[in-house]
């Protein structure tokens, strides 16, 4: 691992390594380290298309890291991660993609996570999407993760990109059977001319599932970011859906948000807010002796936090 | 030393503030007060530096700040709690006591900025200042990261505004407090009876003029003892409407 490499990890996660009980470290679409453990596998699927991660049942709060490094330009990796999380078990999954490119050409990566909860099993997912280079060639990002909650399961999801990818289609799908919950927090920033686009489909099947969405993002100079949430309620369940954008120079958000509940028990909310920083949020942190440019950083870094 | 001199405000053709003189002492607690729409808070704005005067100066110590911008006036020492607190999503309690004091400091050390306006530390440093806080809560931690910057001149838009008599019971007790300890000037805007008790001098503002400035007991006199000035709490003073 060079030092690209090793920035680029810092980035998507710190001390990965010291303190996993077991990880995948993918390198340009090849895994180059790995560590398992009694309780928590991890398997190469064929012709090194990805993994699957078997996590056994009653497993008690398991750190499992998979990293992927991309610093080859030109280059496109797909990659299928699936994880399989056995009964009252408890693991924090870290993930992660950091691109470097310093060339012209495209470099993209397509995760495809797929999410495998029995029952009672609970998952906190961390992902963070990073990217840098000086090349023209642009750095792509398209994670798709797929969630199938069994009943009682619990996960939680949060999803951060906060620097550096032109191009990104993010989309997660979850279904949630009886007694679940699911909870997701994105934080998306853009700059430049990057774009953004974000897709949820969640799908309430059983009895008191629930979900909660929440979205903050922040556009600016000439980049554009979409967030379309899409639930739908099919038993008595609860879903809240919360999309926050804060808008400066001439970047733009649309939120398209849509409810469908097919049973009177379904409670389904949705809310969404898009503005450019409030001016009495300035002129607060302006009193207490920040200039304008450092009370909207804050405000930024902290609504992102 | 506060001076203000010959601050004139016009807005709608209607005059806000009309050539208002004044001169604050430091270790003195001032209340402003009168009736709504007596141009009080546009007063302490124009102080701050949030709303910029159509004529006047003001002096801070001799130095005439009328010109500087709200974050300028904050570094030589103004501060000012806001009527209505701001909501900030993802800053919690403790950063904006570490950006109101302008370094780093421990938690415990924002628990007893936090302390000091009558709020129980632990409970509340995390917390995000949000919607999830009530008004009283708000009104404390918005008071609390003036206090923290020890000011030369603290001002507070009307405390009472927006939160519950038993909050207000209990914010007194803060007030108190800093007109004992507060070497700087204090200046509130305020109708409350319990915050005019505190003053060693009240100015009453109306129509944009200063009608009176005085000691509290003859101001009492003033303010509490013409027929139509209501004395029920959350009052104020009526005789104007």
């Amino acid at each position: 691992m060079n030092e690209i490499d090793k920035n680029l990890l810092k980035e998507i996660s710190e001390d990965s390594k010291k303190t996993s009980d077991a990880y995948n470290i993918r390198k340009n679409g090849k895994s180059i380290d790995r560590k398992t453990n009694p309780f928590i596998d991890i398997v190469s699927k064929e012709d090194n298309k990805g993994i699957d991660v078997y996590v056994k049942e009653n497993t008690l709060l398991g750190i499992v890291h998979i990293p992927v490094l991309l610093t080859e330009s030109g280059l496109k990796d797909v990659v299928y991660n699936d994880f399989h999380i056995g009964k009252n078990s408890n693991v924090i999954i870290l993930a992660g993609c950091g691109v470097h490119n310093d060339e012209h050409k495209d470099t993209e990566h397509d995760g495809i996570h797929r999410f495998y909860l029995e029952e009672n099993a609970k998952v906190k997912y961390v992902e963070k999407h990073y990217g840098e280079g000086r090349g023209s060639g642009k750095k792509k990002l398209n994670p798709v993760t797929e969630i199938f909650m069994k009943k009682g399961s619990n996960m939680t999801m949060d999803t951060t990109q906060i620097k550096g990818v032109d191009d990104t289609l993010r989309e997660t799908k979850a279904v949630l059977d009886e007694d679940t919950t699911l909870v997701i927090n994105e934080k998306i920033l853009t700059n430049k001319n990057q774009n953004a686009k974000t897709v949820f489909d969640v799908r309430l099947d059983g009895k008191n599932a629930s979900t909660h969405v929440t979205s903050r993002s922040v556009a600016t100079e000439n980049s554009y970011q979409e967030f379309v949430s899409n639930v739908t309620g099919n038993a008595k369940c609860y879903a809240h859906v919360e999309c926050d954008a804060i808008l400066k120079d001439m970047g733009c958000v649309k939120a398209i948000p849509e409810i469908y509940a097919t049973t009177p028990d379904a409670n389904l909310i949705h809310e969404a807010a898009i503005g450019k920083i409030q001016g009495e949020q300035l002129m607060k942190l302006m009193s207490l002796g920040l200039s304008e440019k450092e009370a909207e950083d804050v405000i930024i870094k902290g609504f992102l936090k | 030393m506060l001076e203000i001199k010959d601050i004139c405000f016009e807005r709608d053709h209607k005059k806000i503030l009309d050539h208002i003189n004044l001169v604050l002492d430091e270790e003195k607690f001032y209340v402003i007060t009168g009736p709504n729409g007596s141009g009080k808070s546009t007063l302490a704005k124009i102080i701050m530096g949030i709303t910029k005067p159509d004529s006047g100066q003001i002096l801070l110590n001799g130095e005439d700040i009328t010109s500087l911008s709200v974050d300028e006036r904050a570094k030589k020492g103004i501060g000012f709690a806001f009527q209505q607190p701001v909501r900030f999503k993802g800053l919690t309690v403790y950063d904006l006591l570490k950006i109101s004091v302008n370094k780093e400091i421990s938690k415990k050390e924002a628990c007893s900025i936090l302390a000091k306006v009558g709020l129980c530390a632990r409970e509340y440093v995390d917390r995000e200042v949000n919607a999830s806080l009530s008004g009283g809560e708000l009104k404390r931690i918005e008071i609390a990261t003036v206090m923290a910057r020890n000011p030369k001149v603290a001002i507070f838009d009307e405390p009472e505004a927006g939160i519950d008599l038993w909050s207000f019971q209990n914010l007194t007790e803060v007030f108190k407090d800093l007109e004992e300890l507060n070497k700087g000037i204090t200046l509130v805007i305020s109708h409350q009876e319990r915050i005019l008790e505190i003053a060693d001098e009240i100015i009453l503002l109306e129509k944009g003029k200063i009608k009176q400035i005085g000691e509290k007991e003859e101001m009492f006199k003033l303010l509490f003892e013409e027929p139509k000035c209501c004395r029920k709490e959350g009052g104020c003073c009526e005789r104007d409407r």
